[in-house]
C-alpha cells in the first residue's frame, strides 16, 4: 500500500515522572522506526534530552520543547507535519493533542491525527461519559458518579454507599485518587483531586476484587486481538503501577480469561480504536452467582462473569510496555503501523519472523512484575501505597515457576535483597501490620507471615492477596525451612536439594547464608552437580514453530540450551537495572549507544538488563538480550555460558570478548571487583583502579599524592572521633556512608546534636561500610567533569556548571553547558588535575569528576570511572557520541588528537521533580536527590536555554502577573532584592509573607502582604489555592531548614507553601541561585521570543 | 524415578501427580496457557499423552462435570513442567492431582516442556510410553502407590542412560499405537440422544465431539440429535434441518462409514457444518485431500482470515493434518494467517460449510462463535 503521509510529528512525554517513564522512551522510539520504514519523515518533540527517541539516528527532526500546546503550534506552525501521533507519549502527550485538536489548531495547520479517533480518545478521558458508554453496550462499570465540587460528590456518596474509591479525571497515574470510608476523607480526597483536575469520579470500592488488565490492539478493517493478559499480586485498590504484576494471569479459568479477552474485544470495537488500548478489570474472586456452561461468552443473558470495567487507556502505556516485553509483541511498532491505516494481517512480527501482527502469544514461561520504590529518599512521603501510584520504576523477571522469577524480581528490585524470605521484621505484630497496610514491603510480610505461623486464610483475609500466590509464597519459606533443618555441616545435603532451591529462585548467596557458606562455594559446589540454568528463548509460540528470536532469559527447569555460546566475538554490555532516584533512563542512553557501537569494531552485543521501561532491552537494540539481573551470580552464569561453555577456557583469555561494566550506572559498575576477582575479563578500566577510585581511603591518599586538593574528610566507625573531627573542621560537615550513588543517607550536619543523630541512623542503614564526615563548603559552586580516556589519556572532555551552589545533589541541580559564570584559569586548572587522574587511574573508557570551586580553587568531590547522567546531555550538546568513543576506547581505537567544534548553542538541563504524587515530601532541593528525572533546552544563550527547560519541567500560567515570595533569612532577602525588582519592573504584582514584605516595602518595593497559613484567611493557602499566581520563590535559610527537618516539619510555614505550591501544580523556585537566573532571564526573553528551532539547526549554527 | 520414555528412546523423568499406571500413547503438545480441564476431556485428544506448553498447570483445579467437554478424561497421560497442587479457585471441586488418580490417569512434571515440544516440533509427533517401574530409591511421600509393571514387560536395564543411546541393541515394540486403532469409534457416544428442545432439529455427530458444539446449538434454539459417528442421519423419523460433523481424534480415512454418509447428506442437500476432523471428513466426502502438516496447529491463538476480506479471527486448533485439495464446488472460506494452510471449505452454493478450527472454544478464544449463526441461516 502507498503512503499518503509524508511528515509525522510524534510527541514524547517529556522528563520522567512518577507515573510516566522510560516506557514512552521505548514506545516514541519503536514508533518512530516503524514510520521510518515506510519512508516518512519524523519531527519529534521532547525535551527529555536523555532519552533514545531523541539520539539523532531516530527522528529526522527532534525539538528539545516542552510538550504543550504552545510549543506544539509553533513546531507545527514550522515543519507543517501532515500526521501527528498522539498515543506513544503517555498522558502527556495526548492531554497536549487533544487540546490542540479542541482549540482547532489541527485543522488549522490540516493535521491529522492518526490512530484511534480523538473522539473515542475523549470519550475514554472523561470518565462520566465513558461509563455510560460501556452501559449501553452492556459490559458493567462500577456504580459510580462525576462530581465537579464537594456538595455533588456528597450526594453521589448517599447513593452508592461507602467505601468508595475516588479519582481525578484526565489525570496520570492515579495521582490525588483514594478510598474513602467516610465523609471527613472524602472530603480530603474529593479537594486534592479538584486542585489538579477540573472532575472527580466516585465509584463502589469492589473490595479483595482481582485487578487484571488486557493489552489490545486494533486495525481498521476492525481486526482486533488481546496480546498479553496480566493479573495483579495485589488485590483492587492498589494503583497497577505500585502492584505486583503476573503475566499471564494465574488464577483465571479459561471461562474468565476469554471471557473478559471478548469483553476486550468488544469494547475496543466500539471505540473505534486504531492501534493500542488497554482495560482494566475487577473480578469477583467469590460471584454470588453460580456458574453455568451454557452461558459462556459474554452474549445475551447467561453471561456469569462478575466482573467491571475499570479503566480504558486508548495509548501506550506503562503495562504495554510491559506486555511487549513480557510476550515478545511489540506493541508500540505494530500500533504505529496500524495508525499508518496498515492491517495487522500486514504488519511482520520483527522479532518472530514469522507470525505476523494479527497473533496473541503463547507463553511457556511466567513473568513477574515488580516495582521499585525509593519512598525512603523523599522526606516526610508516607509509606503506605494506594490507588495513586508512588514507584519510579520496575523490574521483570522471567521463570518457569512464580517461585523462581518472584525471587528473582526480588533480587532485581533493589540489588539488597537476596529473596522474599529476606525481611527484618521484629515481631508477629508488626507483620500483621504490613500485611494490613500495604506498603513496599508488603510481598516480604507475606514471607515473613509465613514464617511467624501465620496462615494462608488469614493472610488472605488481611491482605486480600489470591491464595494461590500465598501458597507459593508459603513453598518458598518451606523449602528454606527444610533446608535449614536438614543442613549439614558438610554440606552433603546440598545434592539433594541444590536444584530444588535453584528453582523456587534462591541465589547462590542466600543458599549459601542459610547453610554458612559463601556464595562461590555454593556456586563452586552448584557447578561440579552440574546445576547450570538454561538458556531459553522467548518466542512467543511456545515452540510451536521455530522462531529466530534473539531474546532470552535463564531457567532452572530445563535440560537443553536454546541457542549456541556466540563465544569470543560477543561483549556482554550491563544495563542499569530498576529505574529509580539516581538511576534512569540516561544510563539506558548509553547502555544503547555502548552496544551500537559494538558493530564498529565487528563485535556482537550481548545485554544484560531486567527492566522492562528500557529500550535497551528492545528486541532490535543488540544481537542477543537476556532478560536478567545484574548481579554478580547471573552475569557470571551468562559469561561463562558464553564465553567459556566447558572448562578449561581461560575466563580472561582471547575467547572471551568480555563485558562491559561502565555503561550502565552504578549498579553494573559495583560488580567490578568481583567479576575481576573471579577472573572475568571487564572491558576498560582496571577493577583494581575503579576500586581506587571508590574507595574513599585510597582515593583520598591518591588525591594527596599527586597533590590535588579535596574537602577535608574523615572515615568513622566510632562517633567519638567524628565528633572530635567535625568539630576541628568546623561545622557544617557532609556526613555519607562510602559506595553512594545518589546521596542516600547522605545529609548535611550543622551542629553535633544533628552529627549524633544522623550518624546513628546511616550506621544502621548501611552497618558494612564506615560513615565518611567531611568539611561541607558553603557558597562553592560545583562543576561536573565528564570524558573518555584511552590508556590514561583524554580523548574528550566536557565541563558543564551547576546553577545552585554545591549542597543541592548534582541529579537535582540545574546545569548549564557550557560554562556561563567559571573562569578561564579554573577551566586550565580542572583539565590538568583531570588528566592527572586519567594517567594514575590508567583510565580507559567514560569516567566523571565532579569539583567544587570557591575562590577559583577547584577541589575534587568524587570521580566515578564509569559513564555518568550527564553523558547523554553533554553528547547531545558536543553532537558527539560520547559512548561510541568510550567504546572505541575499550578496543584501543579513539583518535586522542582529534579536534572537536566547540558548540554555540547553549544548553540547560532542569530536573524533573515528582513531589505532587507523594503527599507528605517535602519539596526541597537537599544532598540527598529526590528528582525522578530531567529535561534539557538548547537556546541561543543561557537565558534563552534556561527559560525554555524551566519550561519543560513545570507547567506555568503567565497569564497570572502575579508572584509569591516567602524568603527566609537576611542574606537571602539582600540576594534576592534585585530579581523583586525585576520582577516589578516586568508588570508583576508581588505577594510577599511577613518578614519578606516588610523588608520589600523597606527597600521600596512595592508588595502585597499575605497572612500565614494559621492565620484568617485571605493567607498565602487561599492564594496559592486559588491559583494566583505564577509562580512561588520560597527560600528558607539553610540551618533553619535542617533544624526544621528535626521538629515537626508538618507545621512550618515554609513547608506548607512548598507543599501547597505542588498540590496545585504551581511551579516552586526553593533555590536563590536558580530564582534569580530565572527571573532575569524572564526579562529578557518573554515566552513570545523563544526560538523554535531543531536539534539539527542548532548544530549546524 | 517415573519416566518418559520416546519412540526414539529419549527419556525424560518426572514426579508423578497422576496415577502411577504405566502407559503409552502419542505424544503431542498444546500451547494454551488456560484450560486444562476442558482440553484433557476434549476427545480429540483421546490416546494421546499431552504436553503442555504453559509450565503451571493446576492453577484453578477442576470445576464440576457440567464444565468439561466430555464425561472423563480422554488423554492416555499428562505431561506438565510444573503442576501446582494448591489452587484456588470458588469453581474448583477437586484438585487437578486427586481427579487424575481418581480416573486413572498417569501425569508427570518434567522439567523441560520447551526440549520435549521442540523435539516432537522438529521430529512430529512421536510415540511414547509413561514408565512407573519399581525404582532403588523408594518414591517421595504423597506421589507413589502401587507400582504397575510396564504393559510389554521390557526390562528396564535395556534402556540407555538417558535412554538415547539404544541403537539396534532392541527393538522397541512397546509402544501403543492409537492411530492404529478406530478412535473415533472408542469415543463416539454408542447410543443416540437428544438435548435441547427447540423447534428445528440438528444432527451432531459424533465423532468425539466437545461438549460445548452441543451447548452452542443448544443456545441458537435447537433441538440437537447427537448420534454415533457411523449413525446415518437421513434414517432418523424426524424432519432435521441440517447435520453438524463434529472434531474428533486421529486420522481422518478411519472415519470411512461417515464419509459414506456425508455423501449421502450432500446428494440431499442437507446443510452441514464440519468442524476439525468434520472439515477433513465434508473435504474427503466431496473428493478433496488430506495432508499431514509440517508444524501441525495445536494451541488457542491460530489466527484465521476469511479469505477474500482482509478480516481475521483468532481460533482454537488441535490438528495434524489439513485440507489439500478443495473439492469441486467448493471455495476456500478460511486460511492461516501464519502459514497459509487452509482452515475451511465452503461450497459455492449449496448449504455445505466446514472449519478447521474450533467455533465452540472452550479452551480458546470465542471470536469464532458466528460461525454456528452462518450455518444456523442455512439450516432448512
Amino acid at each position: 500500500m502507498t503512503n499518503k503521509f509524508k511528515k509525522i510529528l510524534v510527541l514524547g512525554s517529556g522528563a520522567l515522572k512518577i507515573g510516566e517513564a522510560g516506557e514512552f522512551d521505548y514506545s516514541g522510539s519503536q514508533a518512530i522506526k516503524a514510520l521510518k520504514e515506510e519512508k516518512i519523515k519524523t519531527v519529534l518533540v521532547n525535551p527529555n534530552i536523555a532519552t533514545i527517541q531523541t539520539s539523532k539516528h531516530l527522528a529526522d527532526e527532534v525539538y528539545f520543547l516542552p510538550v504543550n500546546p504552545y510549543f506544539v503550534e509553533k513546531v507545527i506552525a514550522k515543519e507543517k507535519p501532515d500526521g501527528i501521533m498522539l498515543s506513544f507519549g503517555g498522558q502527556t502527550a495526548l492531554n497536549c493533542g487533544l487540546a490542540l485538536q479542541k482549540s482547532g489548531v489541527l485543522k488549522k495547520y490540516k493535521v491529522q491525527v492518526l490512530g484511534s479517533p480523538v473522539k473515542s480518545i475523549e470519550l475514554t478521558e472523561d470518565r462520566q461519559l465513558f461509563a455510560d458508554h460501556l452501559k449501553s453496550i452492556g459490559i458493567p462499570v462500577p456504580p459510580s458518579g462525576s462530581a465537579t465540587n464537594f456538595d455533588q460528590a456528597k450526594t453521589i456518596a448517599k447513593q452508592i454507599g461507602f467505601p468508595l474509591m475516588v479519582r481525578a479525571a484526565f489525570a496520570l497515574g492515579g495521582q490525588k485518587s483514594g478510598m474513602a470510608h467516610n465523609l471527613k476523607e472524602l472530603k480530603e480526597i474529593v479537594d486534592g483531586a479538584l486542585a489538579v483536575s477540573p472532575q472527580v469520579l466516585i465509584e463502589k470500592y469492589l473490595k479483595h476484587f482481582k485487578e487484571v488488565e488486557y493489552e489490545v490492539v486494533r486495525d481498521r478493517n476492525d481486526n482486533c486481538v488481546t496480546v498479553c493478559n496480566m493479573e495483579n499480586f495485589d488485590p483492587l485498590g492498589i494503583h497497577t503501577g505500585d502492584s505486583i504484576v503476573i503475566a499471564p494471569s494465574q488464577t483465571l479459568t479459561n471461562d474468565e480469561y476469554h471471557g473478559l479477552r471478548e469483553a476486550s474485544i468488544k469494547i475496543v470495537k466500539s471505540l473505534g480504536i486504531i492501534g493500542e488500548c488497554n482495560v482494566q478489570y475487577a473480578l469477583n474472586p467469590h460471584p454470588s452467582r453460580s456458574p453455568s456452561p451454557s452461558g459462556r461468552g459474554i452474549k445475551g443473558e447467561g453471561f456469569d462473569l462478575d466482573y467491571y470495567v475499570i479503566e480504558v487507556n486508548a495509548r501506550l502505556s506503562r503495562s504495554s510496555a510491559l506486555a511487549s516485553k513480557a510476550t515478545g509483541y511489540p506493541l508500540a511498532y505494530v500500533a504505529a503501523k496500524l495508525g499508518l491505516g496498515k492491517s495487522l494481517l500486514e504488519v511482520k512480527n520483527k522479532i518472530t519472523q514469522v507470525t505476523q501482527g494479527f497473533f496473541e502469544p503463547a507463553l511457556d514461561y511466567v513473568v513477574v512484575k515488580l516495582p521499585r520504590w525509593d519512598l525512603e529518599k523523599f522526606k516526610g512521603a508516607e509509606e503506605k501505597i494506594g490507588s495513586a501510584m508512588k514507584s519510579v520504576g520496575e523490574v521483570m523477571a522471567i521463570g518457569r515457576s512464580f517461585e523462581e522469577a518472584l525471587q528473582k524480581a526480588v533480587r532485581m528490585q533493589s540489588g539488597n535483597a537476596e529473596g522474599v524470605t529476606d525481611n527484618g521484621f521484629s515481631n508477629k505484630e508488626q507483620v500483621k501490620h504490613f500485611l494490613s497496610e500495604p506498603t513496599p514491603k508488603r510481598v516480604f510480610a507475606v514471607a515473613a507471615a509465613f514464617k511467624h505461623g501465620i496462615k494462608v486464610r488469614e493472610i488472605y483475609r488481611l491482605t486480600g492477596i489470591d491464595p494461590w500466590f500465598l501458597f507459593r509464597i508459603e513453598n518458598i519459606v518451606r523449602a528454606e525451612k527444610e533446608f535449614v533443618e536438614m543442613s549439614t555441616p558438610d554440606g552433603s545435603h546440598l545434592g539433594e536439594t541444590l536444584l530444588n532451591l535453584k528453582q523456587l529462585g534462591f541465589s547462590d548467596k542466600k543458599i549459601g547464608e542459610l547453610s554458612h557458606k559463601t556464595e562461590l562455594e555454593i556456586r563452586e559446589t552448584r557447578k561440579k552437580l552440574n546445576i547450570k540454568p538454561s538458556v531459553f528463548q522467548i518466542d512467543t509460540l511456545a515452540g510451536e514453530v521455530p522462531a529466530k528470536t534473539n531474546y532470552l532469559y535463564l531457567t532452572y527447569y530445563g535440560s537443553h540450551n536454546d541457542v549456541n555460546p556466540l563465544g569470543e566475538k560477543a561483549v556482554i554490555v550491563l544495563g542499569s537495572g530498576p529505574y529509580h532516584i539516581g538511576s534512569s533512563v540516561e544510563f539506558d542512553w548509553s547502555c544503547v549507544h555502548a552496544a551500537i557501537a559494538l558493530k564498529r569494531h565487528k563485535k556482537q552485543s550481548i545485554i544484560v538488563n531486567c527492566n522492562p521501561e528500557t529500550v535497551s532491552t528492545d528486541y532490535d537494540m543488540s544481537d542477543r538480550l537476556y532478560f536478567e539481573n545484574l548481579s554478580f551470580e547471573t552475569v557470571a552464569d551468562i559469561y561463562e555460558f558464553e564465553f567459556a561453555p566447558r572448562s578449561g577456557i581461560p575466563l580472561r583469555g582471547k575467547k572471551a570478548g568480555g563485558v562491559i561494566i561502565s555503561v550502565g550506572g552504578q549498579r553494573p559498575n559495583n560488580l567490578a571487583n568481583k567479576l575481576s576477582a573471579e577472573g572475568f575479563k571487564l572491558l576498560g578500566t582496571a577493577a583494581v583502579d575503579i576500586d581506587r577510585a571508590e574507595d574513599r581511603n585510597k582515593f583520598s591518599a591518591l588525591l594527596d599524592k599527586l597533590d590535588i586538593k579535596q574537602p577535608r574528610w574523615q572515615s568513622f566507625a566510632d562517633i567519638a572521633d567524628a565528633k572530635k573531627f567535625a568539630k576541628e573542621v568546623g561545622y557544617p560537615v557532609l556526613v555519607r556512608p562510602s559506595y553512594v550513588l545518589s546521596g542516600s543517607a547522605m545529609s548535611v550536619c550543622y551542629s553535633q546534636t544533628q552529627l549524633e543523630y544522623f550518624v546513628t541512623r546511616a550506621a544502621v542503614l548501611s552497618p558494612e561500610y564506615p560513615v565518611t564526615i567531611s568539611k561541607y563548603i558553603e557558597n562553592a559552586k560545583e562543576l561536573e567533569f565528564d570524558a573518555v580516556a584511552q590508556n590514561g589519556r583524554l580523548v574528550i572532555y566536557a565541563i558543564a556548571e551547576h546553577v545552585e551552589n554545591a549542597g543541592v545533589h548534582s541529579g537535582d541541580a540545574t546545569i548549564v553547558y557550557p560554562t556561563q559564570r567559571v573562569y578561564a584559569s579554573t577551566e586550565q586548572q580542572i583539565i590538568l588535575i583531570s588528566r592527572q587522574l586519567a594517567k594514575e587511574l590508567k583510565i580507559t573508557g567514560p569516567f566523571n569528576i565532579q569539583f567544587l570551586v570557591k575562590d577559583n580553587k577547584p577541589s575534587v568531590i568524587e570521580v566515578n570511572l564509569r559513564a555518568s547522567r550527564t553523558f547523554p546531555l553533554l553528547s547531545k550538546a558536543l553532537d558527539i557520541n560520547l559512548p561510541e568513543l568510550a567504546v572505541d576506547s575499550f578496543f584501543g581505537k579513539a583518535p586522542h588528537d582529534k579536534i572537536y567544534k566547540y558548540p554555540k548553542a547553549v544548553v540547560v538541563k532542569s530536573p524533573q521533580f515528582s513531589f505532587a504524587r507523594l503527599s507528605g515530601a517535602d519539596p526541597i532541593l537537599r544532598v540527598e536527590m529526590a528528582s525522578t528525572g530531567e529535561v534539557a533546552c538548547f537556546g541561543k544563550d543561557y537565558d534563552e536555554a534556561l527559560i525554555k527547560s524551566i519550561l519543560s519541567a513545570n507547567s506555568f500560567d503567565f497569564s497570572k502577573r502575579s508572584v509569591l515570595l516567602s524568603i527566609g533569612g537576611q542574606i537571602n532577602k539582600a540576594k534576592f532584592l534585585d530579581a523583586a525588582k525585576g520582577l516589578l519592573g516586568l508588570g508583576y504584582k508581588i505577594f510577599a509573607t511577613d518578614t519578606t514584605e516588610e523588608f520589600l516595602r523597606g527597600q521600596g518595593v512595592v508588595c502585597h502582604a499575605v497572612r500565614k497559613a494559621y492565620q484568617a484567611e485571605p493567607n498565602f493557602l487561599n492564594i496559592i489555592e486559588g491559583k494566583q499566581v505564577a509562580f512561588v520563590v520560597n527560600l528558607s535559610q539553610v540551618n533553619s531548614r535542617v533544624e526544621q527537618e528535626r521538629v515537626r516539619r508538618h507545621l512550618t510555614d515554609g513547608f506548607r507553601i512548598r507543599r501547597a505550591a505542588v498540590d496545585n501544580q504551581i511551579p516552586l523556585f526553593t533555590d536563590l541561585h536558580l530564582a534569580r537566573a530565572f527571573v532575569k532571564a524572564l526579562g529578557n526573553y518573554s515566552v513570545e521570543y523563544l526560538e523554535i528551532k531543531s536539534y539539527r539547526e542548532y548544530l549546524n549554527n | 524415578m517415573p519416566k518418559l520414555i520416546l519412540k526414539d528412546g529419549t527419556t525424560y523423568e518426572g514426579n508423578s501427580f497422576g496415577a502411577d499406571r504405566s502407559t503409552s500413547g502419542e505424544v503431542v503438545f498444546a500451547t494454551g496457557m488456560v484450560g486444562y480441564p476442558e482440553a484433557i476431556t476434549d476427545p480429540s485428544f483421546r490416546g494421546q499423552i499431552l504436553v503442555m506448553t504453559y509450565p503451571l498447570i493446576g492453577n484453578y483445579g477442576v470445576p464440576d462435570k457440567k464444565f468439561w467437554e466430555s464425561g472423563k478424561i480422554q488423554i492416555s497421560g499428562l505431561i506438565v513442567c510444573n503442576y501446582n497442587d494448591t489452587p484456588s479457585h470458588y469453581s474448583s471441586r477437586q484438585t487437578l492431582s486427586a481427579w487424575l488418580k481418581k480416573e486413572k490417569i498417569p501425569a508427570l512434571e518434567v522439567k523441560d516442556t520447551r526440549g520435549l515440544t521442540l523435539k516432537l516440533r522438529t521430529k512430529g509427533v512421536m510415540l511414547g510410553s509413561l514408565e512407573f517401574l519399581p525404582s532403588p530409591s523408594p518414591s517421595p511421600k504423597g506421589r507413589g502407590g502401587q507400582q504397575i509393571p510396564h504393559p510389554t514387560g521390557v526390562p528396564l536395564s535395556s534402556l540407555g542412560e538417558n535412554g538415547v543411546a539404544l541403537g539396534g541393541r532392541r527393538e522397541w515394540g512397546g509402544f501403543d499405537d492409537p492411530n492404529l486403532r478406530n478412535l473415533v469409534a472408542e469415543v463416539s457416544t454408542k447410543k443416540s440422544f437428544i438435548i435441547g428442545n427447540g423447534k428445528k432439529t440438528v444432527v451432531l455427530i459424533d465423532c468425539g465431539a466437545k461438549a460445548n458444539i452441543a451447548r452452542s446449538l443448544v443456545k441458537r434454539g435447537l433441538k440437537v440429535v447427537v448420534v454415533p459417528w457411523n449413525f446415518n442421519p437421513l434414517k432418523l423419523k424426524q424432519k432435521i434441518s441440517g447435520v453438524v460433523i463434529s472434531n474428533g481424534p486421529g486420522d481422518p480415512q478411519k472415519a470411512d462409514v461417515t464419509i459414506a454418509n456425508v455423501k449421502l447428506l450432500m446428494a440431499k442437500k442437507m446443510p452441514i457444518l464440519g468442524i476439525c476432523l468434520g472439515n477433513q471428513i465434508l473435504a474427503l466426502a466431496a473428493a478433496g485431500t488430506t495432508y499431514k502438516l509440517k508444524f501441525g496447529h495445536r494451541g488457542q491463538n491460530q489466527p484465521c482470515v476469511l479469505s477474500g476480506t482482509k478480516k481475521a479471527i483468532l481460533t482454537t486448533q488441535n490438528h495434524g493434518f489439513a485440507v489439500g485439495k478443495i473439492p469441486k464446488g467448493f471455495r476456500e472460506w478460511f486460511y492461516n494467517a501464519n502459514d497459509n494452510t487452509n482452515e475451511g471449505i465452503i461450497h459455492r452454493s449449496l448449504p455445505f460449510m466446514s472449519v478447521q478450527f474450533h467455533p465452540e472454544a472452550t479452551p480458546g478464544p470465542t471470536d469464532a462463535d458466528w460461525i454456528f449463526d452462518e450455518f444456523v441461516k442455512k439450516l432448512k
